[in-house]
C-alpha cells in the first residue's frame, strides 16, 4: 500500500473536521473523494500534506507522515495541487513551474516533459501567471505540482469554475500522468466526472467516511445515500 | 448550533463586586488628598498619569488597531501648550490646562488624515515621525526656549490650589479623575455601537476596511479623544515637573512606557493596564538606579511577554478563570456550560473542505 | 549657486547611504511584510562592533572589518528571525512591532552600557578627505561617491539574487503565497532567516559607512530608522530601486534645508516624507498596483 490512512482526527483549533477517517490508496492507483461542501474532503489533503493539526496515522511508503511539516513531506513524493491553485501571483508561468521543483529528488518530470504535456504553457513561459485563462493556470498548477516528481499527486477542486471542455481536457491529462506511474487522489464535487475518473471512490459526510468501494460497483443510490445521507439532521 | 444559545448578557456577577469595590477604592483614593504625604501625593499623581497613558494607548492598540509609537507627540505638546498659555498669554492654570488637551485633540486630526494613510507597523512609524517634527519644530521657537526648553514662574505653580488644597493634591486628584474619566469613556465607548465596530476593525481590517468612511471616522474619533486625553496628561505632568524641554518632552520613552505598561498587562482588555502600570511603578522603584539595566531589563521583559504570555498577565488570568471586571464583551450563554466560541472555527473549516 | 549645487550633489551622496538603510527594511518588509523597529539600532550595532573589531585586531582600516561584520551580522540575523520574531509573526500585526520595538530599546541600552553614551567616529583614513573635482570648481569626496558606488552595487546583488536565483524565486514566491511555497518544499521559516541575515549584510555595510561618514552615539538608531522607513514609503513599497530613490530624494531635500539654514535639515527631510505621503500615498515608484 504507497498511503494507507488509519482513524484520522483532524482539528481547527478547538473545531475537530475529520473523524476517525480511514483510506489508502495502492500503487498506481486513481482514488476519488466526493461529498457536500464542508464534508472535509479538502481537510483531509491539507491533512496529508501536513497543513492541519491531525491524531492518528498516516503512513506513506512505509513510513509515518503525521507530524512532519509541509516542507518536508513534499520531498517524500507527496504533493498537492491546492484548491484555487494558489499560484505565485507575481512569478511567470515558468517560475511557478520551477518552483515545484525546488526540493525536489530525482528527476523524473522537466520543463519540457511538463510543456510536452500542456503545450499551451510552453507558449506562455514567461508571462505573468495572472495574465492565464483559469485552466491554463490550472495547467500551470498540476504542471507545478509535477515538477517536485510526486509518487502521490492529491488534486483539489480541479474542476471548479472551469467549463466542462476545458475539465475534460484537464482529466485527460491526468491520465496521462498516472501512465507514468503516478498515484492520484482527486477531490472532486461532480460526482459524474469522480466515478469516470477513478478506480475507488470514497463519499465523505461531515468528517466521516460513509462509502467506500470500486467506481464500477456502485450504484447512484448508494452514492446519493452516503453523499445526502442522514448525518445531516442531527 | 444556533439552537443552543439562550441568552446574550454583559454583566457578571464578578463585576457587579468589582463595582462595589472600586466605589470603595475610589472613595479611599479621593480622601488620600486630604492625608497623604507630599511625596506620596506626587508619586500616586504620576501612577494615575501614567495610568491614563496606558489606558489610551490601550484603546488605540488594542482595540482601534492603530499601533502607535508617536503618543509622545501628543504629550509634549500638551506640555508646551500650557507652558505657551503660562507664560506667553498669561492665562491661569486651568485655562492652560484646557488649551493643553484641545491641542492635542486639535492636531490629532490633520495628523491622523496623514498617517492614516500607512498601516500597520508603517502607520506606527509614521506616528513617530509626526512626533520628530513637532520636536524639531519645537526646538525652533526661541519664545519657549528652543533647544534647551523654558522653566514655568514658582508664582504660577503656586496659583494652583482648590480650596485651601496644596498644588501636590490638586494635581494629583486631576491625574486621579483623568485616569478614571480614560476608563470610563473607553468603557462606555466599548459597550457602544462604536465600540462594536472597533472591534471589528481590530478583528478583521481587510473585510472592516470595506466597510469604509465609518470606520475611518471611528478611528479618527478614537485618535482624536486619545489626543485630547494625552495632551491633558502632558499637561499635568509638566506642571508638575515645572520646567519642559524638547528632547525630554518628544521622547520617544514615554510611548515605550506605555507599551510597556500595555503589554505587561494585557493589551485589549481595560483591567490589563491597570495591572501593568502597577507591575510598571514597582518594577521602577527598585531598578530605576540602575541605568541603562533597567530600560534593558523593562525590554527583555516585555519582549518575554509577548512571545510567551501575548494576552499579558491580567489577560491570562482572566482567561483561565473567565473573569471580567469591565464585561465589554457580549458573551454568549449556551446550555452546555462549555466555553464555545461560536461560528469562527466551524465556517473557517467548512470553507476549506 | 555653486554653493547650492554642491549641496545638492551632497544631498545626492548621503541620501545614498539612506538608500542603503533602507534596502535591508525594506527586504524583509517584502518577504515576510515584517517592519523591523530596531533596524536603525542594528545599524548602531553594527557601527559599534565594527570600532571594537578595529580596537581587538589593531588593524586600521574600518572596510576590513567588514569581513568579519557581515557573516557575523548574517548568522546574527538568521538567529533572531528563527528564536525571536518567527514566533511573532502572523496576522496579528501588533506582536512584531511590540517585539522589535523592544529590541531596539534593548540594543540602544545595551549599547549605552557596553560603549558609554559617548559619540564616536570610525576612521576612514585618507579617503575620507580625498575628493574629486569636477568642473566649474565643484569638487565630489571620494567616500561619499564610494558610498553610492557601494549603495548601487549592493542593492544591485539583492535585485539580483531576487529576481536570477532560485533563494530569490523562493522568497518571491513565499511573500505571494507562504503556505503554498510551503507546500512546493520552502522550509519558509529556514527562508525567512536567510532572509533576515540578508537584511542584516545591508546594516553591516550602512554601520561601517555611517561610521565613518558621521560621528554617531548608542541613541542614534531610532533616527537612522526614521531615514530608512522614509526612503521606504517615498521610494513605493517592494521595490528596491525605488526605495534608493526614496533615499536620494530624501538626502536631497536634507541637503537643501540645511544649505537654507543648518536647523531645517531634519525639518526639510520629513517635510519631503509627509508632503509624498499626501500626495503619493503609494510611493513614487510603486513595484505594481494591487
Amino acid at each position: 500500500m504507497l498511503l494507507e490512512v488509519s482513524s484520522l482526527n483532524a482539528y481547527y483549533g478547538d473545531f475537530q473536521a475529520l473523524f476517525d477517517v480511514s483510506l489508502h490508496a495502492g500503487k498506481g492507483e486513481a482514488v476519488a473523494i466526493i461529498g457536500a461542501n464542508g464534508a472535509g474532503k479538502s481537510t483531509l489533503l491539507n491533512a496529508i500534506s501536513g497543513n492541519v493539526k491531525t491524531r492518528g496515522a498516516i503512513q506513506f511508503n512505509g513510513e509515518a507522515l503525521a507530524g512532519l511539516k509541509p516542507w518536508n513531506i513534499v520531498t517524500r513524493g507527496v504533493t498537492l495541487v491546492p484548491e484555487g491553485r494558489r499560484l505565485f501571483s507575481s512569478l511567470s508561468v515558468e517560475e511557478n513551474l520551477l518552483m515545484g521543483a525546488y526540493a525536489r529528488k530525482g528527476t523524473d518530470w522537466t520543463l519540457t516533459l511538463v510543456y510536452e504535456l500542456f503545450p499551451k504553457l510552453k507558449e506562455r513561459a514567461r508571462q505573468q501567471v495572472t495574465q492565464l485563462s483559469g485552466g491554463e493556470q490550472q495547467m500551470v498548477a498540476i504542471g507545478r505540482a509535477l515538477m517536485s516528481n510526486p509518487s502521490l499527486l492529491m488534486c483539489d477542486e480541479l474542476s471548479l469554475g472551469l467549463a466542462p471542455v476545458i475539465v475534460q481536457d484537464i482529466y485527460a491529462t491526468l491520465a496521462k500522468v498516472r501512465e507514468r506511474g503516478v498515484t492520484l487522489i482527486v477531490v472532486e464535487q461532480n460526482v459524474q466526472q469522480a466515478m469516470k475518473f477513478a478506480d475507488r471512490v470514497y463519499c465523505f459526510q461531515e468528517g466521516h467516511v460513509t462509502l467506500e468501494g470500486e467506481a464500477a460497483k456502485l450504484t447512484a443510490d448508494q452514492v446519493s445515500a452516503a453523499y445526502f445521507g442522514k448525518r445531516g439532521a442531527a | 448550533m444556533s439552537t443552543a444559545m439562550t441568552k446574550v448578557v454583559q454583566s457578571s456577577r464578578t463585576s457587579r463586586i468589582a463595582g462595589l469595590v472600586a466605589i470603595v477604592l475610589i472613595l479611599a483614593l479621593l480622601s488620600a488628598a486630604g492625608w497623604a504625604d507630599r511625596g506620596t501625593l506626587s508619586l500616586l499623581m504620576e501612577f494615575f498619569c501614567y495610568l491614563a497613558l496606558a489606558e489610551m494607548w490601550n484603546l488605540l492598540a488594542g482595540f482601534a488597531g492603530i499601533v502607535s509609537l508617536g503618543q509622545q507627540a501628543f504629550l509634549g505638546l500638551g506640555g508646551y501648550a500650557l507652558f505657551f498659555a503660562a507664560l506667553r498669554l498669561g492665562w491661569n492654570p486651568l485655562e492652560a490646562f484646557l488649551l493643553a488637551g484641545v491641542a492635542g485633540a486639535i492636531i490629532a486630526v490633520p495628523s491622523a488624515l496623514v498617517v492614516f494613510r500607512l498601516h500597520g507597523a508603517y502607520l506606527a512609524i509614521g506616528t513617530w515621525v509626526l512626533a520628530e517634527v513637532l520636536r524639531l519644530i519645537f526646538s525652533e521657537v526661541p519664545s519657549l526656549g528652543a533647544g534647551s526648553g523654558i522653566s514655568l514662574p514658582v508664582k504660577f505653580a503656586k496659583s494652583v490650589h482648590l480650596g485651601g488644597m496644596h498644588r501636590d493634591a490638586v494635581l494629583y486628584l486631576a491625574a486621579l479623575a483623568l485616569a478614571l474619566i480614560t476608563i470610563l469613556a473607553s468603557y462606555l465607548l466599548l459597550r457602544s455601537q462604536r465600540g462594536l465596530a472597533l472591534t471589528a476593525i481590530r478583528d478583521n481590517e481587510l473585510g472592516a476596511r470595506s466597510s469604509g468612511v465609518r470606520i475611518f471616522s471611528v478611528k479618527l474619533m478614537v485618535f482624536a479623544a486619545t489626543g485630547l486625553g494625552t495632551g491633558f496628561t502632558g499637561a499635568l505632568l509638566y506642571l508638575a515637573k515645572l520646567r519642559i524641554s524638547p528632547l525630554a518632552a518628544f521622547d520617544v520613552n514615554w510611548t515605550s512606557y506605555m507599551i510597556f505598561m500595555v503589554v505587561i498587562g494585557g493589551v485589549g482588555t481595560l483591567e490589563g493596564p491597570i495591572v501593568g502600570t502597577l507591575v510598571y511603578f514597582i518594577l521602577r522603584q527598585y531598578l530605576a538606579d540602575l541605568g541603562s539595566w533597567y530600560l534593558i531589563i523593562l525590554g527583555v521583559v516585555a519582549v518575554t511577554v509577548m512571545l510567551r504570555l501575548p494576552m499579558g498577565i491580567w489577560g491570562t488570568v482572566a482567561r483561565k478563570y473567565d473573569i471580567s471586571l469591565f464585561p465589554t464583551r457580549r458573551r454568549v450563554l449556551f446550555d452546555q456550560d462549555k466555553p464555545t466560541t461560536p461560528g469562527v472555527a466551524a465556517s473557517s473549516a467548512e470553507t476549506t473542505a | 549657486m555653486k554653493a547650492f549645487l554642491d549641496s545638492i550633489l551632497s544631498g545626492v551622496l548621503l541620501g545614498s547611504l539612506y538608500g542603503l538603510f533602507a534596502s535591508g527594511l525594506s527586504l524583509v518588509f517584502g518577504v515576510m511584510r515584517l517592519v523591523n523597529v530596531a533596524h536603525g539600532d542594528f545599524i548602531v550595532l553594527a557601527a559599534f562592533l565594527a570600532l571594537a573589531f578595529l580596537h581587538i585586531t589593531g588593524i586600521a582600516s574600518p572596510f576590513l572589518m567588514l569581513v568579519i561584520l557581515i557573516p557575523l551580522m548574517f548568522v546574527l540575523g538568521y538567529l533572531l528571525q528563527r528564536g525571536v520574531l518567527n514566533p511573532a509573526l502572523g496576522p496579528d500585526i501588533l506582536r512584531p512591532v511590540l517585539i522589535t520595538f523592544g529590541l531596539s530599546v534593548i540594543v540602544q541600552n545595551g549599547l549605552q552600557q557596553a560603549f558609554s553614551a559617548d559619540s564616536q567616529k570610525l576612521q576612514g583614513g585618507r579617503i575620507e578627505t580625498a575628493s574629486i573635482p569636477l568642473p566649474d570648481g565643484l569638487a565630489i569626496g571620494t567616500f561619499p561617491l564610494l558610498t553610492l558606488v557601494v549603495a548601487v552595487a549592493l542593492i544591485g546583488l539583492l535585485q539580483w539574487i531576487l529576481y536570477r536565483t532560485k533563494l530569490g524565486r523562493a522568497l518571491r514566491a513565499t511573500s505571494d503565497d507562504l503556505s503554498t511555497a510551503g507546500l512546493m518544499g520552502v522550509n519558509t521559516p529556514h527562508l525567512f532567516g536567510i532572509a533576515a541575515g540578508l537584511a542584516m549584510v545591508t546594516v553591516a555595510v550602512a554601520g561601517v559607512f555611517t561610521g565613518i561618514r558621521a560621528s554617531f552615539d548608542a541613541s542614534a538608531g531610532p533616527a537612522w530608522l526614521i531615514f530608512a522607513f522614509e526612503a521606504v514609503i517615498i521610494g513605493g513599497l517592494g521595490s528596491l530601486w525605488g526605495t534608493l530613490a526614496g533615499g536620494i530624494i530624501l538626502g536631497i531635500a536634507q541637503a537643501i534645508g540645511a544649505y537654507l539654514s543648518p536647523a531645517w535639515q531634519m525639518l526639510a527631510g520629513h517635510v519631503v516624507f509627509l508632503i509624498a505621503l499626501m500626495f503619493f500615498p503609494r510611493g513614487l515608484f510603486p513595484r505594481r498596483s494591487e
